[in-house]
C-alpha cells in the first residue's frame, strides 16, 4: 500500500464508509483508518458469549437512505434482510399489548377515537418528516452567506413549508420546538400509545417526554418512513453484516481500509490539515482528512483544543453530548415467553414504555447521574428471524435501555450488577420465566459504548439532537457544511448534519461537499 | 457607584477644575488645571498620569507562553523575560478585540494590560491550556511618568540606574520595602516610564514622586492632554479608532489588524493564533479599509469628519487634534480601499461651531507615512539629562 492518498478518513463507521465510497467513486484515492478490528462502527455484531451474537449497538435498521443502499449496491455486497416491516408492540403487564404498524394502531386500551386520531397524526407527521428530508438530503444551508446551493435548499424548505397549507404550517411551527408530552396529550387518550410514541421521540438521547425538542426527535425518527422503511427491519447476521457490506462496497470502489489502526492525532499547520498520526507513531500525509469520529473526539482529542481558535474551542466545549442509553444483551437457552405474546409477535419490536410518566420518571434518574429503577426498553429477539445468531435452540435478547448515566456516583463497577438485575427484573415482569433461561448477560453502559465505539460520553448521535444542535447549528455554528476550522478538514459522522441513526446521509452529504470543493478544499 | 483609584485622594486635591470622566467605571480626571499646560508638561518637562483603571490580567502556569501565543497575533516567544510587547488580539473572524501590552515578568509569568474587560475571553481561550488567569486590575496601582525630564525626576526619587533601562524594558526597585516595577512604556510617544506598585503604597509613591519631581516641573495630566499626545504620536485608542470586536453589534463595523495599520503585529509564521484563518483569507482577498494618518490643511481639528475623494465619500475620521509640538493638524481616518495610500490627496469635510454659528470647511488633506511626533529621546538609552 502506498501512502499517497487524496483523502484519509478517520473511522470506518457506517457514515465513514459511505463517505469513502462516494469519494472513491468520484476518483479520489481514499484510505480509511479504523481503531476497531471490524468495520461498521455502530453497525456492529458481536459474540458476547460463546456462540451467542447480537447487534451490539444499533439493533434496528429503519432509517438507511435508499440512495445509499442503491449507490453502494449493498445488497450485492452481502446485505440480507432477516425480517422487514416489523411492528412495534408496546407491552402491558396484563398482556393487553398495543400494536403499531405504519398508521395503524390496535390492541391495548386503544379506543376507536385513538385509532382514528393516530391515523390523522401519522399522516400529518409524515408530511412534516417529508419537509425535513428536503433539508436532510443536502448540506445544511447557511443563512448569512447568499449562495446558490444554500438558497435552493432554503427555497425548497420555504416552499415545502408553504405547501403544507396554512393550518399544518402553523401547527408545525407550533410543535417543532415543544415537547412530546404536550403534543401526545393533545392528540390521544391511550397511555400506552402516548408512551410508545414518546419513547420513539427520545431513543438514544438524554431527554424525557417533557423535554423541549422531543417533537423534533420524533419527526427525525419518522424520516425513515419517508425513505421507504415501513416499520423496523432486522439485518441478517446482525448490524455488523451491514458494516461488512459497506466495507465490501467501499473496497470494491477502491477504498483502502486499515483495521486496528487507531488515529492518535489529526495534524494541522497554518490553518490547514496536513494528515494524521497513528497511535504507533506512523504519519500519513493527506490534503484532506475526513473525520467520522464525533466532533468532540475530533476537535478535543485528535486536533487538540490548543490548535483551535478560541471561538471554535469554546463551541466544541459547549456541545451538548451526554449519553443516557445502555444496551443489555441476554443469551437464553430457549425462546422466552412474554405474557400474551405468540411466537410470531416475539419477532417484532417489543417496547416497555407503558405511559409517558413512566419514561419521564426513568429520565429523572439520569439527570442526577443515577440509573432508572424502572427503565424504558426497546427489545429485539433477533434469533426469531435469524437462528444463526445463537446455537441450536438458543436465543438472544437485545434491549436498548433508557436511561443509564454516563458516570454514576461511585463508577459503573459499583452498579453494573445491580442495574443488570434490575433490567432483567423489569423484563421478567413481562416474561415471567426468562430469568431461568439466562445463560449469560452483558450490559453496555454509556461509558462502555464510548470505549467500544468511540462515541464521546456514549451519545448515540454524537451530540444531542436538539433544535439548538441541528441544521446549520450542527455540530456547532461555524462547522456546518462539514468543513470546520481548517482547510481540508471535514466531518462526516452523526455529529454532522443531519445527525445520527444508521441513515448514511451525513457521510453522503459530506462526500458531495468534498467533491464539490475539489482538490483545493 | 463609581470606583476610585488608589491615587484618588492626591488626584482630587490636585484637580482644580474638578473635571472628571469615566474610565471603565473609575473616576478619572479629564483635566487638572489646563489641558494645554498639561500637554506641554508631557512634551517639555514631566507629566504624571494615573493609569490604574487599565485592565490587568496575570497569566501564569506551564502553558502561559503557548497560551498567549495562541491568543495574540504576534510571536510572544520573542518577548524575553524583562521585556514588554505591544500587541493586538483578534476573534476567530480576524477582527481586533483589543490592543494592549504583554509584560514578561518571569518564565511563564506574564501580565497583559488591556483596554477592555477580557475575563471571559481569556478564560474561554484557556480551554486546553494549563494556565491560571488572575484579574489584577485592583491589585496593582499604576502611574505613567512621561516627558523629557521623567528619567531625571525618577532618578532623583531614588530609582538609581533607571537611565540604563531600554524602551520596552522592565525592571524592579525597592520602594519603602515594597516592590516597585518600572517599565519604559507609555502612551505619549515621548521618553517615559510606567510605575506599578501595590495599592497601599500608591499615595506614598505619588507624594515622593511629586516632591522629587518638583525641580523638574512635574505636573499631573488628565485624559484630554493624553489624547493630544497620543494622536500626535500616532497611537490608536480602542473604542475610539476601532470598536472592540466583542462590542460590535452591527455587521462589518469591526476591523482587522491590517485595516488598522497594525499588520506589523501579525505574525503569519505562527501555526495557530486567533483569527489566523480569517486573516490568511483577508491577505488573499484584500482588506476592506485602510488606516490613514492625515495631515489636514488649516488648524480646525477634523473631528468626526467625512473624508472625500472628489465628490465620493470614502472614509471617516476617528481621531483628530491640532498637535502643538509638531504644529500639524492631524487626523486618523478609516478609508475604504483602494483609497488612502501614502500620498493620496483627499478632502476632510469639517464642521465647526463658533458662537452657535456653524461653518463647513472642505479642508484638503494628504495621507502621510508616519506619526508627526517621533522624537529621538523616546528611544535613546541612556536618555539625555534634560
Amino acid at each position: 500500500m502506498t501512502d499517497n492518498y487524496d483523502v484519509v478518513l478517520v473511522g470506518a463507521g457506517h457514515n465513514g464508509l459511505v463517505c469513502a465510497t462516494y469519494l472513491a467513486k468520484a476518483g479520489k484515492k481514499v484510505l480509511v483508518l479504523e481503531a476497531n478490528a471490524t468495520p461498521g462502527g455502530c453497525a456492529a455484531t458481536r459474540e458476547f458469549s460463546p456462540g451467542y451474537s447480537v447487534s451490539s449497538c444499533a439493533q434496528w435498521l429503519n432509517q438507511l437512505h435508499p440512495a445509499v443502499t442503491r449507490d453502494l449496491a449493498l445488497e450485492s455486497h452481502g446485505l440480507q434482510w432477516a425480517a422487514r416491516e416489523l411492528a412495534s408492540i408496546s407491552l402491558d403487564l396484563d398482556g393487553q399489548h398495543l400494536t403499531q404498524r405504519g398508521d395503524h394502531v390496535e390492541g391495548g386500551n386503544v379506543t376507536a377515537a385513538d385509532s382514528a386520531a393516530f391515523r390523522e397524526f401519522h399522516a400529518k407527521t409524515t408530511k412534516f418528516a417529508k419537509l425535513l428530508v428536503k433539508a436532510f438530503e443536502a448540506r445544511a444551508p447557511k443563512l448569512v452567506e447568499s449562495n446558490l446551493t444554500d438558497r435552493l435548499t432554503l427555497i425548497k424548505l420555504g416552499l415545502g413549508l408553504k405547501m403544507l397549507g396554512r393550518d399544518d404550517m402553523s401547527d408545525l411551527m407550533r410543535i417543532i420546538l415543544i415537547n412530546m408530552y404536550d403534543v401526545m396529550e393533545e392528540n390521544f387518550d391511550s397511555a400506552q400509545l402516548k408512551g410508545l410514541l414518546s419513547l420513539d421521540s427520545l431513543l438514544g438521547s438524554h431527554m424525557g417526554p417533557r423535554t423541549p425538542s422531543t417533537v423534533f426527535g420524533y419527526l427525525y425518527r419518522r424520516v425513515g418512513e419517508v425513505f421507504g422503511h415501513t416499520g423496523h427491519a432486522q439485518v441478517k447476521g446482525g448490524m455488523g453484516a451491514l458494516g461488512q457490506a459497506m466495507a465490501a462496497s467501499a473496497q470494491a470502489a477502491g477504498v483502502d481500509i486499515r483495521l486496528s489502526s487507531a488515529v492518535a492525532s489529526i495534524d494541522v499547520d497554518a490553518g490547514r490539515v496536513t494528515g494524521v498520526t497513528l497511535a504507533d507513531g506512523q504519519q500519513i500525509a493527506a490534503a484532506i482528512v475526513v473525520s467520522n469520529a464525533d466532533p468532540i473526539t475530533t476537535f478535543e482529542r485528535l486536533v487538540g483544543l490548543r490548535n483551535l481558535e478560541t471561538d471554535t474551542a469554546r463551541r466544541v466545549s459547549q456541545i451538548r453530548c451526554t449519553g443516557g442509553t445502555a444496551k443489555l444483551h441476554l443469551a437464553l437457552n430457549g425462546l422466552p415467553r412474554f405474557t400474551g405474546l405468540d411466537d410470531r409477535q416475539l419477532g417484532q419490536r417489543l417496547v416497555i414504555a407503558p405511559d409517558m410518566n413512566y419514561i419521564e420518571r426513568a429520565f429523572n434518574a439520569v439527570k442526577y447521574k443515577e440509573y432508572s429503577t424502572a427503565p424504558a426498553l426497546d427489545i429485539s429477539i433477533p434469533t426469531v428471524h435469524d437462528a444463526a445468531l445463537a446455537p441450536a435452540g438458543g436465543h438472544v435478547l437485545s434491549a436498548i435501555v433508557q436511561f443509564a448515566p454516563y458516570e454514576p456516583e461511585g463508577g459503573w463497577d459499583a452498579h453494573r450488577e445491580t442495574f443488570t438485575q434490575l433490567i432483567v427484573d423489569c423484563i421478567a415482569s413481562y416474561a415471567p420465566g426468562i430469568k431461568q433461561q439466562i445463560i449469560a448477560s452483558e450490559l453496555l453502559t454509556p461509558a462502555d459504548l464510548e470505549r467500544d465505539y468511540g462515541m464521546t460520553r456514549g451519545h448515540w448521535h454524537h451530540g444531542e439532537l436538539g433544535m439548538d444542535q441541528v441544521l446549520m447549528m450542527r455540530p456547532f455554528p461555524g462547522a456546518t457544511q462539514y468543513n470546520a476550522a481548517f482547510d481540508g478538514l471535514y466531518l462526516c459522522g452523526a455529529g454532522a448534519h443531519p445527525g445520527g441513526g444508521v441513515m448514511g446521509l451525513a457521510g453522503r452529504n459530506a462526500a458531495q461537499e468534498i467533491i464539490k470543493r475539489g482538490a483545493a478544499a | 457607584m463609581m470606583l476610585t483609584t488608589p491615587f484618588h485622594s492626591r488626584i482630587a486635591a490636585a484637580c482644580e477644575l474638578n473635571c472628571w470622566g469615566d474610565w471603565m467605571g473609575y473616576t478619572t480626571p479629564n483635566a487638572y488645571i489646563d489641558v494645554e499646560l498639561e500637554y506641554f508638561a508631557v512634551r517639555c518637562t514631566t507629566g504624571v498620569f494615573d493609569l490604574s483603571p487599565m485592565n490587568k490580567y496575570r497569566i501564569t502556569g506551564p502553558d502561559a507562553e503557548a497560551y498567549l501565543n495562541r491568543l495574540v497575533t504576534r510571536d510572544v516567544s520573542k518577548i524575553r523575560v524583562g521585556r514588554v510587547g505591544y500587541t493586538v488580539w483578534c476573534d476567530d473572524a480576524g477582527q481586533v478585540m483589543d490592543d494592549g501590552t504583554i509584560f514578561h515578568l518571569a518564565e511563564n509569568d506574564y501580565r497583559i494590560c488591556a483596554y477592555a474587560r477580557a475575563t471571559d475571553w481569556l478564560h474561554w481561550s484557556a480551554l486546553g491550556f494549563d494556565v491560571t488567569i488572575t484579574d489584577e486590575t485592583a491589585e496593582v496601582a499604576a502611574l505613567a511618568v512621561q516627558g523629557p525630564t521623567s528619567c531625571a525626576a525618577l532618578t532623583a526619587m531614588g530609582l538609581t540606574g533607571l537611565d540604563q533601562l531600554k524602551p520596552f524594558g522592565l525592571t524592579e526597585f525597592d520602594f519603602e520595602g515594597e516592590s516597585l516595577m518600572v517599565s519604559r512604556t507609555g502612551f505619549t510617544g515621548d521618553l517615559g516610564y510606567e510605575l506599578w506598585i501595590a495599592p497601599h503604597k500608591a499615595e506614598a509613591l505619588w507624594d515622593k514622586l511629586f516632591a522629587a519631581g518638583k525641580p523638574y516641573l512635574i505636573k499631573p495630566f488628565g485624559t484630554h492632554a493624553l489624547e493630544m499626545a497620543r494622536i500626535e504620536a500616532g497611537f490608536l485608542q480602542a473604542g475610539v479608532d476601532f470598536m472592540p470586536a466583542e462590542e460590535v453589534v452591527r455587521n462589518g463595523r469591526s476591523r482587522s489588524p491590517f485595516e488598522l495599520g497594525l499588520g506589523w503585529l501579525v505574525d503569519m509564521n505562527k501555526s495557530v493564533f486567533n483569527g489566523r484563518r480569517a486573516l490568511q483569507q483577508e491577505l488573499a482577498r484584500g482588506s476592506r479599509y485602510r488606516f490613514a494618518i492625515l495631515d489636514v490643511d488649516g488648524n480646525k481639528p477634523a473631528n468626526h469628519s467625512f473624508i472625500l475623494k472628489g465628490n465620493k465619500q470614502v472614509g471617516t475620521v476617528t481621531s483628530a487634534a491640532w498637535c502643538p509640538t509638531a504644529k500639524t493638524n492631524v487626523a486618523f481616518a478609516q478609508v475604504e480601499m483602494p483609497y488612502g495610500a501614502v500620498g493620496d490627496e483627499l478632502v476632510a469635510e469639517i464642521y465647526y461651531q463658533r458662537e452657535l454659528h456653524w461653518t463647513r470647511v472642505l479642508a484638503p488633506c494628504k495621507v502621510i507615512d508616519a506619526p508627526v511626533f517621533n522624537h529621538p529621546r523616546r528611544r535613546a538609552t541612556p536618555p539625555g539629562n534634560f
